[in-house]
């Protein structure tokens, strides 16, 4: 990314489709990237996009995809970890966005999926819909290369530039109201069995 | 430092969970400052073996690990009994579940001499707590038993894959008195 400053607001960006964005993401990630997913529509359309050992998915502790994917990028410095997560969610642990800043992990890139609601729970606006803007919010916390994608392609671009070039990078995007396209399994254990075998860390 | 400040240091309760730490590898220890922890927090951030840092809450850092761990490195948290207070639901539902090994130490507050009532509270619901989850915790208070209690704790954590809590009791440390 070479701006610092976001020329896309949250006014003007494209509201896009969560899955159609997963699914973009996931076909960049060519050198097993690590992916942690926050609770709720974020993980389901992650596990629809396609079945990688190296995506973690939450079933609860709402807030901490970013903490864990920190982790992850903290202990293996070679490999990109991607957290992707929702606007509720990121709203629960804005703290961590200053613990990212200050830590500053080059293999770090946060991918937000706001539609300003709790959709999971009743599509409920969160406090942030009407006011707040995540990519100012990332800015004074320090996390300097955040941006708001325009559209498809460019959000193409942000998530390129960001596997590529080093971070902590944050990539906002508006997406729809549409519900997840299927239902991650819910077995905790056989999810980071899973897991740390995609991160080389199990045998098997 | 002096000789006689390292063998001082080496043999106070910081000085063994350090090197306690160590010998087991682990290396990444996210905090939440506590007063009486001030000392150890000092010692790891000078100590380039530790990746130590604070985190905004203790939720984060239980996550931080949990991250850490699946990716092949071993951690522990610092935090004050009122920290512990804001983390049950990141062990019920990340922790415990996915049988993360998540390594905790606690500054217990709220007894033995505690002057604000929030803590004395909030340190009763700690150990119901760790009962409830069924998480292993031991109240360490004997300089004697430290260095035994957290290595083999830390290897049993690791070998069951359970979390578990070490809570450093006053008389362990000296605890944090009112200054009036």
């Amino acid at each position: 990314m070479s701006r610092t400053q976001p020329i896309t607001s949250h006014d003007n960006a494209k509201v896009m489709n969560r899955f159609a964005l997963t699914q973009r993401l996931v076909a960049q990630l060519t050198h097993d990237e690590a992916v942690v997913a926050g609770i709720g529509n974020t993980n389901f359309d992650l596990w629809a996009a396609g079945r990688r050992p190296q995506n973690f998915y939450m079933l609860g502790s709402m807030g901490l995809a970013i903490p864990i994917a920190l982790g992850v990028a903290l202990a293996q410095p070679k490999r990109h970890v991607v957290a992707l997560e929702g606007d509720g969610s990121l709203l629960m642990q804005l703290g961590c966005l200053t613990t990212i800043a200050m830590l500053a992990p080059r293999n770090l890139t946060i991918v937000l999926m706001d539609n300003g609601i709790y959709q999971i729970t009743g599509s409920q606006p969160t406090p942030a819909a009407t006011a707040a803007d995540y990519v100012a919010i990332a800015h004074g916390a320090g996390v300097v290369r955040s941006a708001w994608a325009a559209d498809e392609e460019d959000f193409d671009r942000l998530a390129r530039e960001a596997l590529a070039e080093g971070g902590p990078t944050l990539i906002a995007a508006r997406i729809d109201r549409s519900p997840a396209v299927a239902t991650t399994e819910r077995d905790p254990v056989q999810i980071r069995e899973r897991f740390m075998r995609g991160l080389g860390v199990r045998a098997g | 430092m002096a000789l006689a400040d390292a063998q001082s240091k080496a043999g106070s309760w910081h000085g063994i969970v350090q090197q306690t730490l160590k010998n087991n590898d682990v290396k990444l220890v996210p905090y939440v400052p506590d007063k009486v922890f001030t000392p150890l927090i000092a010692s790891l951030h000078a100590d380039g073996y530790f990746t130590t840092f604070p985190t905004a809450r203790e939720e984060e850092a239980v996550g931080v690990l949990a991250g850490a761990w699946m990716a092949g490195t071993r951690g522990a948290m610092l935090m004050q009994t009122s920290g512990f207070g804001t983390i049950p639901n990141a062990l019920a539902s990340l922790a415990v579940p996915y049988q993360i090994p998540l390594i905790m130490f606690v500054s217990e507050r709220g007894t033995l001499g505690e002057f604000n009532l929030g803590q004395a509270l909030v340190c009763r619901t700690m150990r119901p707590v760790l009962d409830a989850l069924a998480i292993e915790s031991h109240t360490i208070t004997r300089l004697d038993e430290l260095a035994f209690t957290v290595d083999r704790s830390i290897k049993q954590a690791v070998a069951t894959q359970a979390p578990v809590a070490f809570i450093l009791s006053p008389l362990l440390t000296g605890g944090k008195v009112f200054e009036a």
